[in-house]
């Protein structure tokens, strides 16, 4: 009774010196999110610095300026070094700023509605959904909503596949992990082996080595002209999710207790599978199923800000790009002149953190923990 | 207006060709403290369901205030109801005082950030449980009476008119359900709560519901409801009730099957 007593006026004297508690989150927030704003800047000078051609990281800015309009250097460098920056590398360090951002911000979003730390669009099946519906247009011909017809085709594929697997894991109002991975992988398993079929069984063969790369993720084959859409679909994404931080944080209470805060579950979840299918669709059609961002960068931010979503979503939107455009460069890199596919190396760094986060959970012995 | 007048008329609720809940009616007026009691399956977490709007009932009405709950807004439904579920959390590390936060969502628009007014209500809900030197610790961390008081904390900054409480003082040590028990009793909130102790509910609520295979087998101030009959008929086994001779209120004693020694 006495030692109680004593532990709890320890406990107090200890948290009555840490100060205020809001504050000092705000300010780690604020904090982290400079660094990797930063960084962000970093990577992305590095990745129009680095490559077959190597560009000094002064004159990638002198280089970056001027075709910004703004002459701040007398230009010293060669026209084909210019078109190397801005024409081709510009476009793909920012298609992967993008990617990473979305998929992290998606990954972010779908951990909380499924109520589940191992939600990710690749491992969910709904990137695979995704590819299916672009490589189906591709293969079949289909311009029914013009240069759209991939992202919708996407979309649709991305929304089936995530309205399936969500179905098929949930039973009695929970989600089990393995159920959820496990209908994932099955899911993902189905969707792709339709997809080899298709590959394996149409006629144009050049198409097929196109498609073939493309699944397996990458970011080249992007120019100027088409990364506006990728681009709105990401402000789109975080916007929506950051308008619904708030609600998304509610989830985390559980779907009972959200609705006795005052949201409707089942509408809001509905709404926003629709808004990540469509992200997840676009990105899927611009850089194809690049997986396991969604899945690292959320957890590794939430050591840092802690869960609350108006924290957790900018901050690993911002995580997310510096790690793909870095991804990006090492695919670029490692095997010059070869370029090894991004999924392939996201998948190297994401399997184990996979595994890593699963022990961890059942160590924790939380109620969803790994069953 | 600080509290709420609950009315429930004729609910009834079935899962599949099971009566959960049959043909109960319930009324708390504002300020009152009503539990409700009954062994394990009947219906008390159901009939609260009714209440908090996650099971709708087949037949009968639930009224907050003379209007119907159920056609409320779900967001203007939470500024008038709180409660506190039977529902764990999960483990995304959400510091105390965040929990606690969420209690004000249905009162903040799109986008809008904490006032120093929410986290003033914050920091009251939090003492009011005696958990204000929890604040910054982990959620995910605490014991489980710890939690429960949180979430009681959260309720609290609803600032609700009515709160529906599913078995508050599980998982809590003895010392801790007198004193959440006694928090809930000096709010001027009209409580409905479900309690497994009848000796605790005796003494903390104003009247009692008995519930059993999901019918109110009686209701009324404790005192005139817990009788030996009553104890025997719906929880199956042989007690004493008295009167305790301090706090004055009725004393329930469960007597073995077979004797000691």
């Amino acid at each position: 009774m006495t030692q109680a007593a004593t532990g709890t006026s320890t406990e107090r004297t200890v948290h009555r010196r840490k100060g205020t508690g809001s504050g000092t989150g705000r300010t780690r927030s604020a904090v982290t999110l400079l660094v990797l704003a930063a960084l962000l800047g970093v990577s992305v000078t590095a990745g129009l610095a680095i490559g077959s051609v190597h560009v000094p990281p002064g004159q990638v800015w002198g280089i970056v300026t001027h075709a910004l309009g703004a002459d701040w250097q007398e230009p010293d460098w060669s026209r084909a070094r210019e078109t190397i920056v801005v024409d081709v590398r510009a476009p793909r360090v920012l298609l992967g700023a993008v990617t990473g951002a979305g998929l992290a911000v998606i990954g972010t979003a779908l951990q909380a509605l499924v109520r589940n730390p191992l939600a990710e669009p690749y491992l969910l099946g709904v990137s695979s959904g995704a590819s299916l519906g672009a490589v189906s247009v591709i293969v079949f011909g289909v311009t029914l909503f013009g240069p759209f017809s991939l992202s919708v085709a996407a979309f649709v594929g991305a929304l089936g596949a995530l309205l399936l697997v969500y179905a098929t894991a949930r039973t009695g109002g929970r989600i089990t992990s393995s159920r959820l991975v496990l209908s994932g992988v099955a899911i993902a398993a189905v969707l792709t082996a339709v997809l080899d079929l298709l590959l394996l069984t149409t006629d144009r063969g050049n198409e097929t080595r196109a498609v073939l790369a493309w699944t397996l993720g990458g970011l080249g084959g992007v120019n100027w002209g088409t990364l506006w859409l990728p681009s709105t679909a990401l402000l789109l994404g975080v916007g929506v999710l950051m308008a619904q931080a708030r609600n998304l944080n509610l989830l985390l209470a559980g779907e009972e207790a959200a609705t006795t805060l005052g949201l409707d579950v089942a509408r809001f979840r509905a709404r926003l599978f629709v808004v990540l299918s469509l992200v997840t669709g676009v990105l899927v059609a611009a850089a194809g199923p690049i997986g396991f961002v969604g899945l690292m960068m959320p957890h590794i931010v939430r050591l840092f800000v802690g869960g609350d979503h108006r924290r957790v979503l900018p901050t690993a939107a911002l995580g997310g790009a510096v790690f793909l455009v870095w991804a990006d460069i090492a695919a670029r890199t490692i095997a010059a002149p070869m370029e090894i596919p991004v999924g392939v190396l996201t998948a190297l760094c994401g399997g184990p953190f996979f595994l890593w986060l699963m022990r961890r959970d059942a160590r924790r012995g939380t109620d969803r923990g790994v069953a | 207006m600080t509290a709420s007048e609950l009315s429930v008329d004729g609910v009834t609720l079935t899962a599949g060709a099971r009566h959960l809940v049959r043909d109960v009616s319930l009324t708390a007026r504002p300020g009152e403290t009503i539990g409700l009691v009954g062994p394990n399956g009947s219906g008390k977490s159901s009939l609260l369901r009714t209440v908090y709007r996650v099971l709708r009932p087949d037949t009968g009405q639930v009224r907050v205030d003379g209007g119907d709950a159920w056609s409320m807004p779900v967001r203007h439904m939470a500024r008038t109801v709180a409660a506190v579920v039977q529902d764990s959390a999960a483990d995304f590390d959400l510091a105390v005082r965040e929990v606690v936060a969420m209690g004000r969502t249905p009162h903040k628009r799109l986008l809008a950030g904490d006032t120093p007014e929410d986290a003033g209500l914050i920091d009251s809900a939090l003492r009011a449980v005696d958990a204000a030197h929890l604040a910054d610790r982990p959620f995910d961390r605490l014991s489980g009476g710890e939690r429960q008081r949180v979430l009681i904390a959260r309720a609290l900054a609803q600032q609700p008119t009515l709160l529906v409480l599913d078995e508050p003082t599980n998982h809590l040590d003895i010392r801790h359900q007198l004193s959440v028990l006694g928090v809930l009793r000096r709010l001027p909130t009209t409580v409905l709560l479900a309690l497994h102790d009848l000796n605790l509910a005796a003494y903390y609520c104003d009247r009692l519901y008995v519930l059993h295979d999901g019918e109110v087998t009686a209701s009324g101030p404790p005192a005139e409801i817990l009788t030996p009959r009553l104890l025997a008929e719906v929880y199956g086994v042989a007690a004493e009730v008295g009167t305790h001779p301090r706090t004055g209120a009725p004393q329930v004693t469960f007597l073995p099957e077979e004797p000691r020694g």
